[in-house]
């Protein structure tokens, strides 16, 4: 009796953080997306010190090759090495990815708490998300990045313009469910007692949200982030692929895709590069959150 | 019930005027312009002439009143005479579109069956192949089968259409040659060979558009039985005797449903714009290319006319969602 108390006296405090460590590890599919997408970020960003070709070089006497050593995934209808520019055009999806998913978490997040905690907010700001959510996403997509291509371009540069033009655009557009699901559960919060206590000694309101409300909506905006990403990734690609991307000689996934199309009835194994890429980081992403939501919802974590 | 529907229906009316002055105020910053292609030679005068003539003239309120006319006061006016051969649209000015100079809307009833074709049967097509899968999968929730439904779900959601449409094309088009890969608007069916060949030129939209819609809905649709299984009514059932049979397709099915006709409801306008994709995949004409075409043109009253018409049927889709729901469980009320 003494004994087995003593062990459990001894044993290391349990963080929150460990234990939802161990519950993401038992869901096999969301490690391994986990693991994959790591790997497609390493590949990609770390790929250009490896494979030192450079994807604008242009060798047109070796154009059109099938895999070889020096080209493993052969090279395009202009000679340059597909390759580098499937690594090049990785950096730049999956830095979209990732900025318009932390734009759209960035303002999904903060329309959320300040329409839950804030009462007079609520209204407006939920009508507002309604009215966001009724828009015709992707025509509206279309239509921004034909409006403001040129202007951003003028200012910009065109790689940089179009970058901040796509972030936008899709950060702007992709906010909605991030906002209701952290006003929902700012709600929620908001009845509980560590608040009242906050408030009861005085703790101004912007420190009640930064100290208290922020960290406990963090695992829903932590799983929204994951869906952010994949849902970012596939917006650009889509976009690049009817032609209203990033420009034709600066490759994205979606870009390459789109290129290799005109080439479908003599190379079709130029199309699967790209579209393997797309879609394997989408899925990975999106099994990666679904082992998250598991992970980071203590009810299901208890079992 | 009916007062619900009637204020949703008053709300959705400024909903959608919001909306179409977003839609008119972003084309209003549109730095392209209508007489780029115009030859320098033309003298700055007769380009102001023509510049009034497509309407650029006046003053932004003005325009924007004006479209709002043409589009709801004049179009539907237009539709009457066409059904009924009266003439209350004679001699009035519709919206018209700056690449053909024909009205907006003659083009979209033009385009609109090819788009419902090949949408509406990969949605049906869809739904049908996702209800029996979800009702398995819960049924024997983590069996094989739901493992593999899972993973199967999971890719149709992540695999985008622009790949898995070029996808089918390299397979089935391009190695095979079973299917054509150019959908041809112009067939006309009138006999068993033509059918055929409709059909063969039809399924791989329809599948590609099918496999998205399926992975969504046989998701809802297991969640939905999972809900449902382990109630107490089902319980009772059992306890009655009845059939496992009558107890999982009456009982469990019909109260799980009912979730699933409002996504399904909810569904149908975000499938009109993912056809966009899967109709530059395959070539079909329809409305989504029609969109493209008019952006790469800067036809902005097409552009403006079309997204429209894609929020109203967001709008519209959502209250008849939410309204499906109402009739379908009683236990919701919204009075």
């Amino acid at each position: 009796m003494t004994n087995s108390t003593e062990i459990e006296l001894t044993k290391p405090p349990r963080s929150q953080w460990k234990d939802v460590w161990d519950q993401f590890k038992t869901h096999k599919g969301a490690l391994l997306g986990g693991v994959v997408f790591l790997a497609i970020i390493i590949t990609v960003f770390l790929g250009p010190y490896v494979w030192t070709i450079d994807a604008s070089t242009i060798d047109i006497r070796a154009r059109n090759q099938g895999s070889s050593l020096a080209h493993p995934f052969g090279t395009d209808q202009l000679g340059r090495d597909t390759l580098a520019r499937m690594i090049a055009g990785g950096q730049t999806s999956i830095s979209v990815g990732l900025a318009a998913m932390v734009l759209a978490l960035f303002l999904g997040s903060m329309i959320g708490v300040m329409a839950g905690f804030f009462k007079k907010l609520d209204g407006p700001l939920m009508r507002l998300t309604d009215l966001f959510l009724a828009l015709p996403l992707l025509p509206l997509l279309l239509v921004m990045m034909l409006l403001f291509r040129e202007p951003l371009n003028a200012a910009f540069g065109p790689e940089t313009g179009i970058f901040i033009l796509i972030v936008t655009a899709i950060g702007v557009t992709s906010w909605m469910p991030t906002a209701r699901i952290v006003r929902g559960d700012v709600l929620a919060l908001k009845e509980r007692e560590f608040i009242l206590a906050a408030r009861s000694i005085g703790t101004k309101n912007s420190k009640i949200i930064s100290r208290h409300i922020l960290p406990n909506v963090l695992s829903p905006i932590l799983v929204s982030a994951t869906l952010g990403i994949a849902n970012a990734i596939i917006t650009e690609s889509a976009l690049s692929f009817l032609g209203l991307g990033f420009p034709p000689d600066f490759p994205t996934w979606g870009r390459l895709l789109y290129d290799a199309t005109d080439y479908l009835q003599q190379f079709p194994e130029r199309v699967f590069w790209p579209g393997i890429a797309i879609s394997l980081t989408v899925l990975s992403v999106n099994y990666l959150g679904d082992g998250l939501r598991d992970a980071l919802d203590p009810r299901v974590r208890g079992r | 019930m009916l007062h619900f529907t009637i204020r949703r229906l008053t709300l959705a009316v400024p909903t959608l005027l919001f909306i179409s002055l977003i839609i008119f105020l972003l084309l209003e910053l549109a730095p392209g312009d209508p007489m780029a292609q115009v030859p320098l030679t033309v003298p700055p005068e007769v380009k102001e002439k023509m510049r009034e003539a497509l309407g650029l003239g006046q003053p932004m309120h003005i325009r924007f009143w004006k479209w709002i006319v043409q589009f709801f006061w004049i179009e539907p006016q237009v539709m009457i005479d066409w059904i009924f051969h009266t003439n209350f649209s004679e001699g009035k000015l519709r919206v018209i579109s700056w690449q053909t100079r024909s009205p907006v809307m003659d083009i979209v009833i033009q385009r609109l069956p090819q788009t419902l074709w090949v949408v509406g049967v990969a949605y049906v097509v869809g739904i049908l192949i996702a209800i029996p899968i979800g009702i398995y999968s819960a049924y024997r929730q983590y069996s094989v089968f739901d493992q593999v439904g899972t993973f199967v779900s999971m890719i149709g959601y992540s695999v985008p259409p622009f790949f898995s449409g070029v996808f089918v094309i390299v397979i089935f088009s391009v190695n095979l040659g079973w299917f054509p890969s150019i959908y041809d608007t112009t067939h006309v069916v009138n006999d068993w060979d033509s059918f055929v060949v409709q059909l063969n030129q039809m399924i791989m939209p329809v599948m590609v558009l099918a496999l998205q819609i399926t992975a969504q809905i046989s998701r809802f649709m297991r969640a939905s039985m999972l809900d449902n299984l382990n109630q107490d009514f089902v319980r009772t059932a059992r306890a009655k005797g009845l059939g496992e049979r009558v107890v999982v397709m009456v009982h469990v099915l019909r109260n799980s449903m009912i979730p699933v006709v409002t996504v399904i409801a909810l569904g149908i306008p975000s499938i009109f714009g993912g056809a966009i994709i899967t109709e530059q995949v395959f070539k079909v004409n329809g409305i989504g290319q029609l969109l493209i075409g008019a952006i790469q043109a800067n036809d902005l009253p097409m552009v403006q006319t079309l997204t429209f018409m894609f929020a109203v049927l967001i709008v519209l889709f959502n209250l008849i969602a939410d309204v499906l729901y109402g009739i379908l469980d009683p236990r919701i009320r919204y009075d």
